[in-house]
């Protein structure tokens, strides 16, 4: 993206939690911003790339976007970094020794929760990372919240010389709100001053910083005792008073406008004086926190009598509908049964699809063509392929781990299993963010796995964001490119092992995967083209079905394009007596874009190219008339 | 919480349904009140479900809309809409755009298209207006202005006026010349006359 000019300070803008974060890092004066994309934190990274005067980068994983905030914070910089929740699974390692070291200019880590699974593997609560690493965590409650604390957390990152963790969910992310900006501060770096007491963690420089850390608990308790960012928000109704952060804290107040509220804007470490003046002040205090207990935790620890878990769920957001009823319950009352009179409506399930002429489809029409294959899969779009109709991935568990898996698949068959094929599937950024070192592993140890590698040259998922694939860097501009070919026959893969393929030429991929796979070896299948939302790729003259033509057999339905539409459905007994089903399709070639997977496994000729009777405008986005 | 209005406007992945709230928010906040919207919009890629929820006043606190307390329902495909009727209060408003959009796993033969959604649709409290928002875009030149249709079919079902909503919803097209402005100026009001003219059949 290009660099745009800053809406001037003052203005009040209606913002995403994660274009007020970009606007915060850009007025703090960051010089250095990395990401890897992850939902719901990709557009932090976008937007704050659009900004003058910060260096930023799509970096291949996590930790190695942290190490690069590290090494920009060392140096005196101020430094941001961001991801999704499971990104800080990976990050984690480099975070439990910088909390040691600490920093210099100021260091910002922006977590984003998927509460709710909306487009993640699991559910995790990042404030853990906070008591684990002994550092921050600030929780904002909306957009203008996210803005000011992402400030806010740069003073104290610098006053402490700690990276600060702020922690988001899916509803901070992704809600726009009203939020007023302010001017650009900026940050002059000092530089970097060696101190390998301090920079170079062995045993002995590690050891001595320990303490440190621990002693830093407490002044950071005291900030938190002290802070603007923890309220007690007085109420009148004292039957109940509420703990609460982050999107929790909206809720609360939405729903018990009479309810004396703790609001904790600073919620790690908590600052327990405060909870126990709210606890003086009502009948019975209640922890509203997602996703987990933290807070109740210490609280019980500290032996104040809270109630939290117990009547609130384990597991998603923590809306209206949900804490209403359960405080309810919790005070003898009759539940409100209103909004529960109507049911929802019985309407089929509409799970993502996959893209029109999607290179995937070519590779599980493929892959649900060939027998006797367990299939490791990976995260991303292609993920989509254990679903209907090729239902061809059998596992997902993280980033990278179709490789790994695949492996133990491999070396761990039972009896039932001694005769599968091991395949595994994986998209050209997850190989490059973890996929790369369980592939050496399978080399060196020697797997007879069959790796699928689908390079779309695009982060497909999040948006279609650049990375070292594709030869683009985040602006747009070129960058070295990666060759996928070479990089795999150096990670010790033989060249005779190595193919690439267009993955619309299914004959071709077919042959390819089921002679790959008779091979007790590791062999990589490399597929070749572009992500059909991305610049790279050209749409084609698209195609319709020839009403007479059509036998209704169904194996077009069968690569899972979703331009195909049954037009009727019949039953036909063939002459051996069994019943068949038949479905007579349509193509819709407004959104066909010719890629002609459908085209090769129709039998009788049916489809052909599109040929409109009557001069109708074809409308599609890139223009694409016929 | 009367003050504050939620309008759900829902449909698939890929049709524009964020970006007509986000329209909507800009004239809510043009007109002075605070707003909020969100979704829950599922993984981010196309054909799968979208919501989005856009309420405004004097202040937002919670984002969602609570079942059973949304003022307007704005459906973008006929069995999205069926599928959020109950987040509608008894006697709401439901505009619906009464073409489909049959996913993959119903062409599969593995679920079934309900044989008329918006017939179920009128079988509760709410007032249901449909209309062939689509047939409108294509009638106008360009299946792409069913966004704009639908802001039209809206306009008249607001706490201000239809002016206001047009006015934010032509800004938007103001980079790309008179002819696009002036098009989606016709989509507009050709939504606003769609659901005049339903409403009037019904009535």
């Amino acid at each position: 993206m290009a660099a745009v000019m800053p809406a001037p300070a003052a203005s009040r803008i209606l913002m995403s939690g994660n274009e007020a974060v970009a606007r915060a890092v850009w007025e703090a004066g960051v010089k250095v911003a990395a990401a890897y994309p992850g939902t719901p934190s990709t557009e932090m990274l976008e937007v704050i790339s659009t900004y003058p005067d910060i260096y930023a980068e799509w970096s291949v994983n996590e930790k190695v976007s942290l190490e690069v905030a590290i090494g920009a914070a060392y140096a005196g910089s101020r430094s941001f970094c961001c991801m999704k929740h499971v990104g800080m699974n990976v990050a984690s390692d480099a975070l439990m020794t910088l909390t040691l070291t600490g920093v210099v200019g100021g260091l910002v880590i922006a977590i984003a929760d998927d509460v709710g699974l909306s487009s993640s593997q699991n559910e995790q609560d990042s404030r853990y990372w906070g008591r684990f690493a002994h550092v921050p965590v600030f929780e904002p409650a909306d957009s203008q919240e996210a803005y000011a604390m992402t400030l806010a957390a740069y003073a104290l990152s610098e006053k402490h010389q700690v990276p600060v963790i702020l922690r988001m969910t899916t509803r901070i992310n992704h809600v726009k709100a009203l939020v007023t900006v302010g001017e650009r501060q900026g940050h002059v770096g000092a530089g970097f001053k060696k101190d390998p007491s301090r920079f170079v963690m062995v045993p002995g420089n590690a050891g001595k910083r320990i303490p440190l850390m621990f002693r830093r608990d407490d002044t950071l308790r005291a900030e938190s005792e002290a802070s603007s960012l923890n309220v007690i928000e007085a109420g009148s109704d004292k039957r109940v008073g509420f703990i609460t952060s982050g999107p929790a804290y909206m809720h609360v107040r939405e729903s018990f406008p009479e309810a004396p509220v703790l609001k904790l804007g600073f919620s790690w470490p908590v600052p327990f004086d405060l909870c126990r003046e709210l606890a003086a002040q009502v009948d019975q205090v209640v922890i509203v926190e997602e996703v987990e207990p933290l807070i109740e935790t210490e609280l019980k620890a500290q032996g104040l009598r809270v109630i939290g878990k117990d009547i609130l769920p384990l597991q998603g957001e923590l809306a209206p509908p949900v804490i209403k009823p359960a405080i309810a319950r919790l005070l003898g009352e009759p539940v409100d049964e209103a909004p529960l009179r109507v049911r929802p409506a019985q309407v089929f399930p509409r799970p993502p699809t996959m893209c029109v002429a999607c290179p995937h489809l070519g590779v599980y029409y493929t892959l649900s063509q060939v027998r006797n294959l367990n299939i490791s899969g990976d995260i991303g779009c292609y993920t989509l392929g254990a679903g209907h109709p090729w239902q061809a991935m059998d596992t997902c568990v993280s980033m990278g781990a179709s490789m790994g898996v695949a492996l133990g698949m491999d070396k761990g068959r039972g009896e039932s299993d001694k005769d599968k094929r091991i395949v595994a599937v994986i998209g050209d950024s997850t190989f490059l963010h973890m996929g790369m070192q369980g592939l050496l592993d399978m080399v060196y140890n020697k797997a007879n796995v069959t790796v699928m590698l689908l390079d779309n040259r695009a982060v497909g998922m999040t948006g279609g964001q650049d990375n070292p694939g594709n030869g683009r860097d985040i602006h747009g501009e070129e960058a070295p490119r990666i060759d996928f070919a070479k990089l795999v026959e150096a990670l010790g893969v033989k060249k005779e092992r190595v193919h690439v393929v267009n993955p619309y030429e299914l004959p071709v991929l077919f042959k390819t995967i089921r002679d790959e796979v008779k091979v007790p070896e590791v062999s990589v299948i490399i597929t070749d083209q572009p992500c059909v939302l991305i610049k790279d790729y050209h749409k084609l003259k698209p195609f319709e079905v020839i009403e007479d033509k059509c036998t209704g057999c169904g194996n077009c339905i069968d690569v899972g394009c979703p331009a195909i539409h049954v037009t009727r459905r019949a039953k036909e007994v063939k002459p051996s007596g069994r019943e068949v089903d038949l479905a007579f399709v349509r193509i819709e070639s407004s959104v066909c874009t010719g890629c002609t997977l459908c085209v090769q496994p129709c039998a009788p000729g049916a489809i052909v190219h599109y040929a409109p009777v009557s001069p109708i405008k074809l409308v599609t986005k890139g223009g694409c008339s016929a | 919480m009367s003050q504050t209005t939620n309008i759900l406007v829902v449909g698939i992945g890929g049709q524009g349904v964020m970006t007509a709230t986000e329209i909507l928010a800009e004239a809510a906040i043009a007109l002075g009140h605070d707003a909020k919207k969100t979704e829950v919009a599922g993984m981010a890629q196309r054909g799968g479900v979208v919501s989005s929820h856009l309420r405004f006043g004097p202040r937002v606190l919670s984002p969602q809309i609570a079942p059973g307390e949304a003022d307007v329902l704005l459906a973008f495909e006929a069995a999205e809409g069926l599928r959020w009727m109950h987040m509608l209060r008894p006697g709401a408003a439901a505009l619906v755009n009464d073409s489909r959009f049959v996913p993959p796993v119903v062409e599969l033969g593995l679920y079934d298209y309900p044989a008329d959604p918006v017939a179920e649709m009128k079988a509760g409290s709410a007032r249901v207006v449909a209309f062939d928002a689509t047939t409108i875009a294509q009638g106008l030149g360009d299946i792409r202005l069913g966004n704009t249709v639908m802001l039209g079919a809206i306009a008249d079902q607001l706490p201000f006026s239809a002016e206001i909503l047009l006015d934010c919803v032509l800004k938007r097209f103001q980079r790309k010349g008179e002819q696009v402005v002036a098009l989606n100026r016709k989509a507009f009001e050709a939504g606003r006359a769609a659901v005049g003219a339903a409403e009037a059949a019904a009535a």
